[in-house]
């Protein structure tokens, strides 16, 4: 380990051609690090520039601008083959004429390692990802969970610096990729080596990740613990992107030191006491956000920041209560968890109900507008 | 009866196999048989079918021979082994080259982009649709003593001053050989086209993320997994040449005899249907052989084979 970060994109871009002829930006100015030993998670929906980014520190597509580092050295144009990375493709690529045995031991012997060693990093492999038995199988004999442990195992025997993952789990049905979530990161964490992972999906990222990049039109909108980025959005398009967030436009009406009064138009109302980020200004336009969860549905009111409005619909999923409240002709959705157990209809809201919303100061965020 | 046949899977089968089934009986099984009895007929002094049983004309065959110089009864005479030997070698030969020079053109195809691939599979397409017999004679313009190889070729040596006689070129066994590359090339372009694009990209990449360059990408995944095209072709190829007469009688002459200019004079300049019968069971039971061995080796292209 010669540097602090495992991998590093310094102002990276990748330009393609559309097929109309336009150029576009499919990375636009990147710029990450990924410190070694973490699970680091690339996410956003298709298009966003996260697999492209995965491909140019794989080595299959080379960067427009910027450099991408690994190890702390500058790749430039070495060729994958050269490179101590390895993947894990979203549709496996495992080679079908091969079997599970000859798939895992490709990359080994690639290094030229001998037959022995080769036989006794297989069977460790194979242990590790719990096929053990199943060396002689080609991977058409396997369940897509099983085929997914290959793909793991034959890119983990090479012991990379770093694994990329682009969208391993896509493929499985959602109970087994819940399974393999828990298992790939406990086997990061044992094995300590870098995982760079692609996914769309939100919760697999959470899960998962040291670190999450959200992504959106080349760019990095947001890098930051799971927790930072779901508590402390940056911008609307992760407040909306991550969870599921109540938005109000408004307009900061007075700051002093770190906390505002901000008005809202459509409610007619203030908020105020509201802890605003560096960078807004008094006058200025913001969206103002809050998490479903975190309105509360009060009997009596706070001096500030209450509202009164009314119920226009009620959702029952189980663990949760979805209730949709009207406030001056404003949709709000709200999350309450069913923490105590009942069936009396009475005991839940009712449409045309009028409730009490709560929103405590800490609970509210204040966004640059987009 | 009609709702009988409805609930009725292999009656439905049956029914549905049965013009093809007619049609292989009709023109396969019966004229199959018809040959193999007329092999062991004899022939007539005015060239009808004797009905026997004789092994005669597989016993002339494999050089028995009653024609003999210097008066014996008998003697051995090698010409109908010479001609299945040559039939045999010069499919392989041409089998081998087409494979050659079809794999790369078929790799290029296959990796160019979608639209350009569509144009060079026509180009490849195009000569088909022209009739065989054509396609020879035109070989045959090109490889003729003042044909178009030796105008362009003398008038190079003309430009260069140095002394130039026109090839022989025509009738000779490497015209044979050329002529039935270029005619079988597509049969092999095809198939290894087919195979070659059926391999996803992420596999090229899986490879190299693994460690391996280009030439070992190739050998080990790319080579591998195109073989059922390449079994496929050969199948297609091989057969074809070990029986056809067109390419060997136009290009040939009376130099390059094989098994199907043998066949095709018993019955028509010889007038002996009964040998020409046993010669077309022999190359039939040969190509057999060569096919089961290979297919038993390299199955039939349909699964992917392991290397």
């Amino acid at each position: 380990m010669t540097s602090e970060f495992a991998v590093e994109l310094r102002d990276v871009v990748k330009q393609f051609t559309t097929p109309e002829g336009n150029l576009l930006n499919a990375v636009d100015h990147v710029t990450m690090q990924i410190k070694n030993g973490e699970f680091f998670s690339m996410l956003g929906s298709s298009g966003c520039g996260k697999t492209t980014s995965l491909r140019m520190i794989a080595g299959f597509e080379w960067t427009t601008e910027g450099e991408v580092y690994i190890e702390g050295k500058p790749m430039g144009h070495t060729p994958p083959f050269q490179r101590k990375v390895n993947t894990v493709f979203q549709s496996y690529a495992l080679f079908q004429h091969m079997t599970v045995f000859q798939n895992i031991a490709f990359g080994l012997e690639m290094e030229g390692a001998p037959k022995e060693e080769i036989e006794k990093r297989v069977k460790r492999a194979l242990e590790m990802v719990q096929l053990t038995g199943m060396e002689r199988r080609k991977p058409k004999q396997l369940s897509g969970g099983q085929q997914q442990r290959v793909a793991v195992a034959r890119a983990l025997v090479k012991v990379p610096d770093v694994l990329l993952l682009d969208e391993p789990l896509g493929a499985l049905d959602l109970k087994l990729r819940k399974e393999m979530q828990l298992e790939l990161k406990a086997l990061q964490q044992q094995l300590g080596i870098t995982f760079v992972y692609v996914t769309h999906d939100q919760e697999e990222a959470m899960t998962m990740s040291d670190r999450i990049a959200v992504m959106s039109n080349g760019r990095v909108q947001q890098m930051g613990r799971p927790v930072e980025i779901y508590e402390r959005p940056a911008n609307r398009f992760v407040a909306d992107f991550i969870g599921e967030s109540n938005f109000f436009e408004g307009r900061i009406k007075s700051l002093s030191g770190k906390e505002a009064v901000v008005f809202i138009p459509q409610l007619n109302a203030e908020l105020t006491g509201i802890a605003v980020s560096e960078g807004l200004v008094n006058g200025e336009d913001v969206t103002v956000s809050i998490r479903p969860e975190k309105v509360q549905i009060a009997e009596k009111g706070l001096d500030v920041n209450s509202f009164t409005g009314r119920v226009t619909n009620t959702v029952y999923i189980g663990t949760d209560t979805h209730i949709f409240v009207d406030l001056n002709g404003k949709r709000v959705k709200i999350f309450e968890q069913n923490r105590i157990s009942r069936l009396d209809p009475g005991s839940f809201y009712t449409i045309g109900q009028e409730v009490l919303l709560v929103m405590w100061t800490d609970n509210v965020l204040v966004l640059k507008k987009d | 009866m009609l709702k009988r046949l409805r609930e009725n899977k292999s009656a439905q089968g049956t029914l549905l196999a049965s013009p093809t089934m007619l049609w292989m009986l009709g023109l396969l099984i019966i004229p199959l048989i018809l040959t193999m009895v007329i092999s062991f007929g004899k022939r007539s002094p005015d060239g009808n079918v004797i009905y026997a049983f004789s092994l005669d004309n597989y016993i002339r065959l494999f050089g028995y021979s009653t024609d003999c110089d210097g008066g014996q009864a008998s003697c051995f005479n090698p010409l109908y082994l010479q001609i299945l030997w040559r039939s045999i070698s010069l499919a392989f030969k041409t089998t081998v080259w087409v494979i050659v020079l079809a794999y790369p053109l078929a790799y290029f195809i296959a990796r160019a982009t979608p639209k350009r691939r569509n144009t060079f599979l026509f180009m490849v397409l195009i000569p088909l649709w022209t009739n065989f017999v054509i396609r020879v004679y035109a070989w045959m313009m090109l490889l003729r003593k003042e044909g178009a190889i030796n105008i362009i070729l003398g008038a190079a040596a003309n430009f260069l001053h140095i002394p130039f006689q026109p090839l022989e070129m025509l009738y000779t066994p490497g015209a044979v050989l050329v002529g039935m590359i270029y005619e079988f090339l597509p049969f092999m372009i095809l198939p290894i086209f087919t195979s070659l694009e059926k391999i996803e990209v992420p596999l090229y990449e899986a490879a190299a993320d693994l460690g391996a360059n280009a030439i070992k990408t190739f050998l080990r995944v790319t080579l591998p997994l195109s073989m059922p095209g390449v079994v496929a072709g050969t199948i297609l190829v091989f057969i074809p040449v070990m029986g056809t007469f067109i390419v060997s009688d136009l290009l040939g002459g009376r130099q390059v005899i094989l098994v199907g200019n043998l066949i095709q004079r018993q019955f028509l300049d010889a007038r002996d249907p009964t040998f020409g019968s046993a010669a077309s069971l022999i190359l039939m039971i040969m190509t057999l052989i060569v096919t089961y061995f290979y297919t038993r080796k390299f199955g039939f292209g349909e699964e992917i084979v392991v290397a």
